[in-house]
């Protein structure tokens, strides 16, 4: 099994890129018309925009979602080929082209991959698809074998008439079936019927990412192409008050030096004669409009505005009354840092500007966002912009932001140099680390009150920090009366039911440029929540587990009662630890998935801890592909525990003070827990997986060292030292 | 000009000596699968062998490895390394996979030269290596699993 770009080379890979555009072009036919609409195609089988089948029977899938990792191409391929009972082995993914009228992400309606929502996204539009073309290559068969095309069977791509003893593979009705009009209404299968489904076919990508040949936009290499390193402002907001390029001219294989929006392009013959010219250069920025704070002046003034009432976002009953008959009252307050996405492959695109129209290759994330934007910078139209999309090395959103920042610099330096050459630009990890569009900081206040029985009766969240969405062109997406979705998801909507409920929300501003990273409004919501929650069972005298069942009382929470039940389960929740060693549980649903997770942490009285095992368990309706799943919670409880463990960046003077893995640190192998992940049978429609596995694992290790030590870090990340002064 | 003995095969390079090997393989001879993380040493996403031994192209000079034979993931076939992806692939290791060249040439190291590591030689051996899609786990199943084969 391959993937379209796997095993080619530079020419290769530009000959493949030309060749699916001609393919793509005359496929993309709306319902109803002539599937065959060019003779020169005629022998292709592509009844829709997702999916055509070879004469020789190779079937490529069209994805509209980006791979980053998450399996997207996998579980993508697997739909349409359960429906098409298509054989594996000659099934392929392409990356489908910038096209926001087919390939619009229905969630975000725009075409981009985020929320989650790959595979729910897909799992009507690929049934479909496949079940079409299915019916079409019956119809095919059924036509020139005389036969009724309810008697024909088909598996594994081939087609069979039992009665007359006919078989053919799907190859031989191609042409035919590219004939037949397009059918209407055709039925997907009966999930009792899935040979691919729930099976854990192996990921289509497996092979060209373990032998080198995986093609990812740092490897585009272009005749002619010239490579560029960006010098920015070191402050965000500053601009550029001069240039002192004489070094850098003088450093070998140095080209240009640009002065572009964004700051000051080195271009080179390649990416170290552009790294040599940049570290020699000189700028000196105008600090007029930039923003000079440090992150302890920001925490500071969050801290202030979290004693004063904010926006309501959620309110039920009278929460300040239950606190002030409460007999018991519990409060807490988290200070979550900006967090940089710092995928492995940083940020990379190549641009070939002409006069006629703009090339982009990008591992990208959001396809007409950026081929708007790319237009606009351009002086083009966005249909004369196109975008090859290739596989992105993580992404974890950085890649889809509604400014495009990094596909918008190389088409202003591409414009800026004339559009002579095609150019690459090349983010090192200090310029990644450093360049902003953080998952913002966040401080939340808390407070419950608990009756004499225990119960509790009272829960405020206020949470303070910058809004994600206002402000840009997704603000009527997700921004209602004030309040970012994206800002409070999990704590307005938190799922456990307390009568008198009060979330309110201060909207910050700060010139630091945030984003949405990997589970959004949850990466911190769900920390306070779910850690808050087992302070309160401490004080109510609860065990957590036992809570947390309770308070998911109402019937639309079954689906994460069920994921909290079978955790506790699977994780042996009320069987005794040893001395020094805790457990913790947490739930998050998020992006329509629900799921739980149980940590066990070894603790030292030094402060030192290692979390040993993560038990998670998963509701995300229908497992497509149970292995990939599985990947996506490990990868989710290592990336969300490195973030709990070393996640940090901070400003001062406006400055960021990291700027690569030493000081903004990754989790390593050393630190990996075994995860073990156990999901939900399921019949429910398919939700994402990318981001789920994030939320829990926070709270669940936070939880496991309170468990442990009866003592808390609120202020993230957790280090060893922060829980010996606890300690102390 | 520098001589370098890449998979094999001599090359000629018309380059600053100073020049990280990484840059050397990627942008002059179009080795793409040797990836760049962070070019300090910190992440292996450049491992390549420099006489059978794992070494961070990022911060190795051309210079330095001049008459050495270089091994990089396009050129690592030996029974050890074809174990390993067979493994790699067998446990479908792989997400975005931008680390895992890096991380398949130090799994292919440590098996080189300790049959059968232990979770500790491991952590020792893949501790350099990061992936930000955390497969870790994977990628001490596949390892162990590929000592198994061998
Ligand atoms: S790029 Fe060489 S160790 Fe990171
Ligand atoms: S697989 Fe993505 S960084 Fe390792």
């Amino acid at each position: 099994m391959k993937l379209a770009n796997e095993n080619l080379g530079r020419r290769g890979f530009l000959a493949g890129s030309a060749a699916a555009g001609l393919v793509i072009g005359f496929n993309l036919l709306p319902g109803g018309a002539r599937a065959a609409a060019a003779p020169a195609a005629a022998k292709t089988f592509a009844p829709n925009a997702f999916l055509r089948v070879a004469p020789d029977g190779t079937v490529t899938v069209l994805s509209k979602h980006l791979e980053m990792g998450q399996g997207s191409y996998t579980g993508i391929a697997t739909i349409v080929a359960e429906e098409l009972d298509a054989d594996w082995s000659k099934v392929r993914v392409e990356a489908a082209p910038a096209d926001a009228k087919l390939y619009a992400n229905k969630l975000l309606g725009v075409q981009g991959t985020g929320g989650s929502s790959s595979i729910a996204n897909s799992w009507d539009e690929l049934r479909a698809a496949g079940a079409t073309a299915r019916a079409m290559l019956v119809q095919a068969a059924a036509a020139s074998w005389n036969v009724p095309a309810g008697e024909i069977e088909t598996s594994n791509g081939t087609l069979r008439h039992a009665a007359s003893n006919r078989t053919a593979p799907y190859a031989q009705f191609v042409s035919a079936a590219a004939a037949l009009p397009v059918p209407a209404g055709v039925k997907p299968k009966d999930p009792k019927t899935y040979n691919l489904i729930g099976k854990s076919a192996p990921r289509l990508d497996s092979n060209a990412k373990t032998d080198g040949t995986a093609q990812f936009t740092l490897d585009v290499y272009l005749p002619g192409m010239v490579t560029a390193v960006v010098a920015r402002a070191p402050k965000f907001g500053a601009t550029v008050k001069s240039i002192d390029a004489a070094a850098t001219k003088k450093v070998k294989g140095v080209l240009d030096v640009v002065q572009i929006p964004s700051g000051v392009a080195v271009v080179g013959k390649d990416f170290w004669a552009a790294k040599q010219g940049r570290d020699a250069l000189n700028v000196t920025w105008d600090f007029a409009g930039a923003e000079t704070r440090g992150t302890d002046a920001i925490v500071a003034e969050y801290k202030k505005l979290a004693e004063q009432p904010g926006t309501v976002a959620a309110k039920k009953g009278d929460a300040a009354q239950a606190l002030g008959q409460a007999a018991k009252r519990v409060n807490a307050t988290y200070v979550f840092p900006y967090l940089a996405h710092a995928p492995m492959e940083p940020l990379d695109v190549v641009v070939k500007l002409t006069p006629a129209g703009c090339e982009i290759w990008a591992g990208d994330q959001f396809q007409t966002v950026d081929q708007s934007n790319a237009a606009r910078v351009a002086g083009l139209k966005p249909e004369q912009v196109t975008i090859h999309t290739l596989y992105a090395g993580g992404s974890f959103g950085r890649r889809a932001n509604p400014g495009s920042d990094y596909i918008v610099e190389a088409v202003a330096l591409a414009k800026a140099m004339k559009q002579k050459v095609p150019v690459k630009i090349v983010w090192t990890r200090e310029d990644d680390v450093r360049g902003g569009l953080y998952r913002p900081l966040f401080v939340h206040k808390l407070e419950a009150g608990i009756d004499a029985q225990g119960n509790v009766t009272a829960w405020t969240n206020r949470l303070v920090g910058q809004s994600i969405l206002s402000g840009t062109p997704f603000e009527s997406f997700g921004v209602k009366d004030g309040i970012d979705s994206t800002s409070v998801e999990g704590s307005n909507d938190m799922p456990y039911a307390v009568p008198n409920l009060l979330v309110d929300v201060h909207n910050t501003k700060t010139g630091v440029p945030v984003l949405w990273w990997r589970s959004v409004g949850h990466t911190h919501t769900a920390f306070a929540v779910e850690t808050f929650l087992d302070d309160v069972a401490k004080a109510a005298g609860k065990d957590p587990f036992e809570l947390r069942r309770s308070l998911l009382s109402d019937p639309k929470q079954a689906r994460l009662k069920r994921v909290l039940e079978l955790v506790a389960e699977k994780a042996e929740w009320s069987k005794p630890l040893e001395a020094g060693r805790g457990r913790g549980i947490a739930v998050a649903e998020s992006f329509h998935s629900y799921v739980a997770q149980v940590a066990e942490v070894t603790a030292k009285p030094d402060g030192s801890f290692k979390v040993d095992r993560v038990v998670v368990a998963v509701d995300c309706g229908v497992a497509v592909n149970p292995d990939v799943i599985k990947a996506q919670m490990e990868g989710g409880v290592g990336f969300g525990l490195g973030a709990l463990l070393h996640g940090e960046i901070t400003l001062k003077d406006g400055e960021v003070q990291q700027s690569n893995f030493h000081d903004y640190v990754p989790l390593r192998m050393n630190e990996m827990p075994k995860v073990e992940v156990h999901i939900v049978p399921s019949l429910e429609a398919p939700t994402g997986v990318g981001e789920p596995g994030v939320p829990p694992i926070g709270p669940a290790v936070a939880n496991a060292i309170f468990a442990a030590t009866g003592k808390r870090v609120r202020d993230l990340p957790l280090t060893p030292e922060k829980l010996k002064a606890a300690q102390a | 000009m520098v001589t370098l003995d890449i998979n094999g095969a001599k090359k000629q390079l018309d380059i600053d000596p100073e020049t990280p090997l990484l840059w050397a393989l990627r942008d002059g001879l179009h080795l793409t699968g040797t990836k760049f993380g962070c070019g300090m040493a910190q992440c292996g996403a450049c491992t390549v062998h420099v006489d059978g031994k794992p070494t961070r192209s990022c911060v190795t000079p051309v210079s330095a490895v001049a008459g050495q034979k270089i091994t990089t993931i396009e050129g690592a076939k030996s029974k050890t390394a074809e174990a390993v992806r067979a493994s790699w692939r067998k446990l479908d290791v792989v997400q975005c996979g931008y680390c895992q060249s890096g991380q398949i040439m130090a799994a292919v190291a440590l098996l080189e030269s300790n049959k059968k590591p232990t979770d500790a030689d491991i952590d020792d051996a893949m501790t350099g290596n990061v992936c930000r899609c955390a497969t870790y786990q994977r990628i001490r199943a596949a390892i162990h699993d590929a000592a198994q084969s061998l």
